[in-house]
């Protein structure tokens, strides 16, 4: 069995991080290429909307990733408290802003498609409310994390506050089908299957796992940063070839 | 392929603005955050670096 406790201590993460970043970002690149590729080219013309449509190969993928990246942050967070660890704090942390700026993309590439679809930039919808609490709820992660200055508390701040804020995301999944409401059901559920041509299914689907590989690229690299930051004062941090190499 | 031209291409049926509006703030916004992770890790490792001399 792996020692998973191992892992979980920042001296051991932080080269093993430095080995994966690279591979998620070729990861990220070559699927980012192809799903932009059937995005704009292999993807027909929709019957309805036009060409206007195709904001849907960011749209939903954005909108996965904002509720993912909440859900893995709440798990983390769980752990943190359960097994008090350092890394967990530092992986949410890690993962907010990226979290934070899928929301704001979700609401933002939403803004533009339901401008020419619907004829409003915004509508205070449940499907499209809920979003941006998720949005605010980033934010305030964020914003306490800032002002506490004690990492630890910090943490436990946080872990707190990301575990509350998690009974969002089934709302925000299930809203379209709670209420009535102008944003449209799900095109892919794991109950039926997908309502839309499978070309477009197969580009988002694609873009969606460019967009989990940048994630993972991301916060990885902003994990490593904050173990620097955090762990400046001790003899792992001291010891390494990134610090040492350029002084 | 639905495009005879770049011109039809970048125009996107009528829905150019909102398309392009769409792809072209979320590329942006990818490429930029991992730069500022970079100027962040950098800053860290100065600091140490300082603390250290």
């Amino acid at each position: 069995m792996i020692n998973w406790f191992k892992y979980s201590a920042p001296s051991t993460f932080y080269p093993l991080a430095g080995k994966l970043i690279p591979v998620f970002w070729t990861l990220a690149a070559l699927l980012g290429a192809i799903g932009l590729y059937i995005s704009f080219f292999v993807a027909p013309t929709d019957a309805q909307q036009g060409e206007g449509y195709r904001i849907i190969f960011i749209h939903v993928p954005a909108s996965w990733m904002s509720m993912f990246i909440y859900c893995i942050m709440a798990f983390w967070s769980l752990l943190g408290l359960t097994f008090n660890t350092r890394l967990s704090g530092m992986m949410t942390r890690a993962l907010a802003p990226t979290g934070a700026l899928f929301a704001f993309l979700s609401l933002w590439t939403g803004a533009l498609w339901g401008k020419p679809m619907w004829g409003a930039w915004w509508v205070w919808d449940a499907r499209l409310t809920s979003e941006l609490i998720l949005f605010f709820l980033y934010i305030g992660f964020m914003a306490l994390q800032a002002a506490i200055d004690d990492p630890r508390r910090a943490d436990r701040a946080g872990a707190l506050l990301s575990l509350v804020g998690v009974v969002n995301v089934p709302i925000i999944y299930f809203s379209v089908k709670w209420w009535n409401t102008l944003h449209q059901g799900a095109s892919v559920s794991l109950t039926k299957s997908p309502s839309m041509a499978t070309t477009m299914l197969w580009g988002m689907l694609t873009m969606a796992l460019a967009f989990w590989a940048y994630t993972i690229a991301v916060a990885l690299m902003r994990a490593r940063t904050i173990m620097l930051e955090r762990e400046g004062n001790t003899e792992w941090v001291q010891h390494l070839p990134d610090v040492k190499e350029a002084a | 392929m639905q495009w005879n031209n770049a011109s039809e291409f970048f125009a996107m049926g009528g829905y150019g603005f909102y398309v392009w509006g769409s792809f072209g703030l979320c590329t942006l916004a990818m490429i930029a955050e991992p730069l500022l992770v970079c100027q962040r890790r950098k800053r860290a490792i100065k600091q140490i670096q300082n603390q250290l001399n």
